[in-house]
């Protein structure tokens, strides 16, 4: 099939802020640039809307930035294949562009982590950073009443967001108990820009509860939810709601770094102190390194960005600030971990995967993904297994990294590759800026 | 099971969860062990098509006995066994494909297999999306077709019904001539009788076992109810199945019950590891576009590979081995395992208890092979 | 000035501000239910960042559209499951 061919010499997957960064300090610093993002927009999803409605002074900066940079933004773009070493695939709705690149820097971010309960696949049953995502793109959500649950500090943030779209934010339920939250508010002081901002996000949600130690057990409707039931382990109590905002902290999208080969630590993609993942050319920054928000990610990819552009020297100086996020990342970490009960919410009927429509009952009698997902088709979805994947790591233990293309669903014509012979090879486009 | 084993059964693949399902329900002590889960296996790549097939009379004679006991068993079946009676629609590209057409329908209809030949108009009607300039096709109204994995899931249900005992997650290292196995951690464990149903990994328990192993591709498309009617194949299909050596592709589309539509097929030998092998991948797939013009901006949700087990006459291995009267075989079934595994489980349990069996049994015993036998050509 | 563009969501015309995901659109006219699940369950967006592919819909006749993912444009028909 024909495609597009794109020779880079720094190639970013991935436009949130690690990416963005990434691309700036290695577009500065004159190299080949382009970066990928499967959405229209810039941002990823800390910094989704900025372009449109300007709201954090550091997304702005960075974003002027970037546009200055002279790297390239390939929007609409979903990387599905990496066919040959320094060769990626990307789908867009009008066609596959084929880049081969020097360096790869992987900045896929995180996704929501989700978890079964009774009533969770009702319409208006959404992720916090989902349903906040949307509004700002022009999902009507003024004076609707939202229950904001789960887990992370993303709750106060969506909160206030979703409140000041003139959303009614009934109640924030964080299922961290007291204690744990304050321990980690108290230790932000580490952190001061954290701080201010965590301070700034309370004060303007003063007058909406914010519950810790309490999490839903179900949601109830007819054709979408009405209302959600919440317990602290000792009282259960309704709330009536027209959305239910449910998300339980972040799972890094690792399926790229994956499906080359990267190697994982702890969960999360190996990486030196350049950002350098165990495949050499790739490099990774950003949550799949370790779910540790914005201005980590900002870091790494400043470090990765100067490591794909040889200035290795120049990252030097990030490390220490680096050093301190990683301590922040790993305390958020640490304090949002999962209760015990939150993997028990799910009824026998309750669905774990949602594409396949396959309920806990069934998979209960499988020791192990593969198996369960041969013969109850749980995870051979179109979501490719990153909804009920997920959840099953945390209901079962269940490993699930063997990653194959595509890497998310394309046509099957992009499945085809052009020959990527060195004499069919043209040389193409634009110089940056140009 | 304390007790030693009258059957014991390396593969808890379709064929050996065929035979377990047999051994057992004719009375005799059956353990089945698999190194990996049920079905995960060459199975777990099967397309799960249900097909009579005459690429020789032995071959026609085993495909339509193991379709008909199919056709028994499909009331049993279980919902997400997925069994579908959509039928096959070979398609021909010219008249010479068509000649073959008449061909296979004046054997199948002398020997009682339903079959329509279909001019170009009448194909057009029956499948709006292939091309419209193909000459005509032939539907085999009786194929079917269904869900691998859970198919031998379900006849390892009915084995342990009848008491026999599945045992996954155990490798055997190697099998014991007078009937046994020994495991990978060293164990042995004695039985009557051996079978050896690993498919392509079957050459690792019975050395210089004349099976090889054949890569194919599939790829895996989103919902598209109507969008085929029928498992589509090329006429093709069967020079590439008769190919010995080359790398070759053959048109073969399924639509599941789901409206997901599997897409086939390609073959090779020699062609190690699970990755997927992009250019016989490409050709599979341009084949694909030549029969189904819109095929390709159809939504494609996963590709994968798997291994068929190939014998040099393209006949499975049934019966006794060569090495030992305690060694059995159920293997070689190359792409034909998932309807075959019926009949071969039942072919298995007519010798072991020396009684007759409704098709000759001689054209799959492993002896077929020994001197002078057809090598790979 | 922000432009607004019109499209139609199951047959009824909706106009929109020019950046509006075709999500929004459908929610806006009323829509709850996307698509139809494997049994017949009705199913709305869940990630709002095209991985769960609970936002499918028809956009000119095309299946399998991520809704959340695709901006509304001059014209298009969308359709959900009925």
């Amino acid at each position: 099939m024909n495609s597009q061919r794109h020779e880079v010499e720094v190639l970013v997957v991935g436009a949130g802020p690690a990416g963005i960064a990434a691309a700036c300090v290695a577009a500065e610093a004159g190299k080949r640039v382009a970066v990928l993002d499967n959405s229209p927009w810039l941002g990823g999803q800390i910094w989704r809307g900025e372009q449109s409605h300007p709201a954090q002074a550091a997304a702005q900066r960075w974003i002027r930035r970037f546009k200055g940079s002279g790297a390239q933004l390939f929007s609409s773009a979903t990387a599905f294949s990496a066919p040959a070493p320094g060769m990626l695939m990307a789908d867009t709705p009008a066609g596959v562009l084929q880049f081969s690149w020097q360096k790869l820097v992987i900045a896929t971010g995180a996704r929501e982590l989700f978890l079964p309960f009774p009533g969770w696949t009702l319409p208006g049953v959404l992720g916090p950073g989902g349903l906040h995502a949307m509004s700002k793109a022009g999902w009507p959500v003024a004076g609707k009443r939202v229950v904001v649950a789960g887990t992370g500090p993303l709750l106060l943030a969506v909160a206030d967001g979703l409140k000041q779209h003139g959303m009614e934010v009934r109640l924030v339920a964080e299922q961290t108990p007291l204690a744990k939250v304050a321990r980690f508010g108290l230790g932000l002081w580490r952190h001061p820009g954290k701080l201010i901002q965590g301070l700034g996000v309370k004060a303007r949600l003063f007058g909406v509860p914010y519950r810790c130690g309490c999490w839903p057990v179900k949601a109830e409707g007819t054709d979408r939810v009405e209302r959600v039931t919440l317990t602290d382990g000792l009282r259960t109590w309704t709330e009536s709601c027209d959305y239910l905002a449910c998300g339980f902290h972040l799972v890094p999208n690792n399926e790229l770094a994956l499906l080359l080969g990267c190697e994982l630590s702890g969960g999360a993609i190996r990486v030196n102190e350049l950002q350098e993942t165990s495949v050499t050319g790739v490099l990774c920054a950003g949550e799949p390194t370790g779910t540790g928000g914005a201005d980590c990610a900002l870091v790494e990819g400043q470090v990765a960005g100067l490591a794909a552009a040889g200035l290795a020297s120049q990252a030097r100086p990030f490390f220490a600030a680096r050093a301190a996020w990683h301590r922040f990342r790993d305390a958020l970490n640490e304090a949002f971990s999962l209760r015990p009960e939150l993997r028990r919410l799910a009824a026998s009927d309750t669905l774990v995967c949602r594409c396949e429509d396959v309920p806990l009952a069934t998979l209960d009698a499988f020791a192990d993904w593969r198996s369960a997902k041969l013969h109850t088709r749980c995870g051979m979805g179109a979501c490719q297994g990153r909804t009920c994947g997920a959840a099953a790591k945390v209901l079962f233990g269940w490993d699930n990294d063997s990653v194959r293309p595509p890497l998310f669903p394309v046509n099957v014509g992009a499945l085809v590759s052009t020959d990527f012979t060195e004499d069919k090879r043209t040389s193409t486009t634009t110089k940056p800026g140009v | 099971m304390s007790a030693k084993p009258d059957i014991l059964i390396v593969g808890a693949g379709i064929v050996g969860a065929a035979c377990a399902a047999e051994c057992a329900r004719a009375g005799l002590s059956v353990l089945v062990l698999d190194r990996g889960p049920v079905g995960g296996g060459t199975t777990a790549a099967a397309m799960g098509h249900l097909v009579v097939m005459d690429d020789s009379p032995a071959q026609f004679a085993l495909t339509s006995y193991s379709r008909r006991l199919w056709h028994q068993l499909a009331e049993q079946l279980p919902t997400h066994v997925d069994y579908d009676p959509c039928g096959t629609m070979w398609v021909a590209v010219d008249d010479q494909e068509m000649a073959e057409v008449r061909r296979k329908e004046t054997f199948y209809r002398e020997r009682g297999v339903k079959v329509e030949v279909l001019d170009a108009a009448t194909l057009r009607k029956a499948e709006p999306n292939l091309r419209h300039d193909l000459v005509g096709g032939m539907r085999v109204s009786d194929d079917a077709v269904l869900y691998p994995p859970c198919a031998a899931g379900f006849l390892l249900e009915q084995a342990r019904a009848a008491g026999a005992e599945i045992r996954t997650g155990v490798e055997a290292r190697s099998l014991l001539p007078e009937g046994g196995v020994t495991l990978g951690d060293g164990a042995r464990l004695s039985a009557g009788i051996v079978v050896n149903a690993a498919g392509p990994w079957s050459p690792a328990l019975t050395p210089g076992l004349p099976v090889r192993q054949r890569k194919g591709h599939l790829v895996i498309t989103d919902r598209y109810h109507g969008f085929v009617g029928h498992q589509i194949i090329e006429l093709g299909y069967l020079k590439s199945a008769h190919a010995v050596t080359a790398d070759s592709v053959a048109f073969n589309i399924q639509p599941r019950k789901n409206g997901q539509m599997l897409i086939g097929s390609s073959r090779q030998f020699d062609s190690e590891g699970t990755e997927i092998n992009q250019p016989i991948l490409d050709r599979m797939l341009r084949r694909a576009f030549e029969y189904l013009p819109t095929l390709n901006q159809l939504s494609a949700l996963r590709c994968w590979t798997g291994y068929r087990a190939a014998t040099p006459d393209k006949l499975p291995l049934i019966g006794p081995s060569l090495e030992s009267d305690r060694v059995w075989l159920a293997t070689g079934h190359e792409g034909l395992g998932i309807t075959t595994s019926l009949a071969t489980g039942r072919l298995l349990v007519d010798r072991l208890m020396s009684r007759p069996s409704e098709i000759p049994s001689e054209p799959y015993l492993p002896a077929r092979l020994a001197k002078g036998g057809a090598a790979h050509d | 000035m922000t432009e607004r563009v019109t499209i139609s969501v199951n047959g009824k015309p909706i106009s929109v501000p020019t950046g509006t995901i075709v999500a929004a659109a459908v929610a806006l006219a009323g829509a709850t239910r996307f698509r139809a699940s494997v049994h017949g369950e009705s199913r709305g967006p869940l990630c709002g960042m095209g991985v769960c592919y609970e936002c499918q819909v028809t956009i000119n006749g095309r299946p399998h559209c991520r809704s959340c993912l695709t901006l509304c444009a001059e014209g298009m028909e969308v359709k959900t499951d009925e």
